[in-house]
């Protein structure tokens, strides 16, 4: 392992180190709005399971909160982006 | 950049396109710039097409998509969200979404196949359009002082609470309002197209070694294809609803 390190050099170094940044970066930033959006999908389906008449207005408002949950997944993306080498 | 013994392209050479017409220019036309020109045309044909006088009274073909369309907006983004009196946005409403959605969906037809809104600079003019409409709604409904107060100082907070609640308002409203909206749009359809250029590489690349196991990304990618075309009109309905919630949320304070 250590021999292996010392025949790369630097910059490839960096750059492996930047990759796996950005792909463990990525991977945390889905965490949190995985989960939400289940949550929020989740609720809305029971929602509108109970009240069938209002399934419009839910709806609606589902999509809302799934797009402010999404937008931190997609921060995240654009981090990713950011950090390849 | 080569993973895993696969050719993949850097992801610059899958967004940037060479100029075809007036290089040099500040007029300077790429593939990008021909897909909005024929969004923009899309949608007046469409309109303008359906705004004929009409022989018949049942609405049918091109007419028939218009008005559908308008009444979704109607029914599923104004109503839902300013209300009666927010029917004077609608044409702005109207033809946002169907300009985004049909840059949205060369992301998928055959021989353009490339989301004209996966460049920044469109969805940021947008953006920055909607935070200029809702503003000049807010000091046009409730007077400068009322606007700033309404959403500076939300109401049924208790006064110690400002300290903290007053700065996050201030920079979520009017700082990052815009972005998020653009970049929730150009993020989605990067990713989306990233994600069909991969199955599409790999499809290739394993067609070209032993033939079978390409039906596995092949498949993927005819779903990611449907997928997609599901993302472009979410896309666009999430961009045209936020949008009217916050005109809502500046034509109507919080008491």
């Amino acid at each position: 392992m250590l021999s292996l390190l010392a025949q790369t050099a630097p910059g490839e170094f960096l750059d492996g180190l930047s990759a796996i940044g950005a792909g463990l970066g990525y991977g945390l930033a889905a965490v949190g709005p995985g989960v939400g959006i289940g949550i929020v999908v989740g609720n809305a389906i029971s929602a509108m399971a109970r009240q069938p008449e209002s399934a419009g207005m839910v709806r609606t408002t589902m999509f809302l909160g799934i797009a402010f949950t999404e937008a931190l997944a997609l921060i995240g993306f654009v981090v990713f982006i950011l950090l390849l080498p | 950049m080569s993973v895993f013994a696969l050719e993949f392209p850097p992801v610059s050479h899958l967004f940037d396109w060479p100029t075809i017409w007036f290089d040099g220019t500040p007029l300077a036309i790429n593939k990008t710039v021909l897909i909005y020109l024929a969004a923009t045309a899309a949608t007046m044909v469409l309109f303008g097409l359906a705004g004929r006088t009409r022989e018949s009274l049942v609405p049918v073909g091109v007419q028939h998509v218009a008005e559908s369309g308008v009444n979704f907006i109607e029914n599923s983004v104004v109503m839902q969200t300013i209300g009666p009196d927010g029917k004077k946005f609608m044409p702005f409403l109207t033809s946002m979404f169907f300009f985004i959605l049909f840059s949205n969906i060369t992301e998928v037809v055959p021989f353009i196949q490339f989301p004209a809104n996966s460049r920044m600079a469109v969805p940021i003019t947008l953006a920055l359009l909607v935070w200029v409409v809702y503003n000049v709604v807010g000091v046009k409904s409730q007077g400068v002082f009322g606007y700033l107060k309404n959403s500076l100082f939300p109401p049924g907070v208790p006064w110690v609470l400002y300290v903290i609640v007053t700065p996050i308002e201030l920079v979520s409203t009017f700082v990052v309002r815009p972005f998020s909206l653009a970049i929730r749009l150009w993020a989605n359809m990067v990713a989306g197209h990233l994600l069909l250029v991969t199955f599409a590489i790999l499809t290739a690349t394993l067609w070209e070694f032993f033939y079978v196991p390409a039906a596995l990304p092949f498949v993927m990618l005819i779903l990611m294809t449907a997928f997609e075309i599901l993302v472009s009109f979410l896309q666009a309905f999430i961009f045209t609803i936020l949008t009217a919630v916050y005109i809502g949320g500046s034509m109507h304070p919080e008491h």
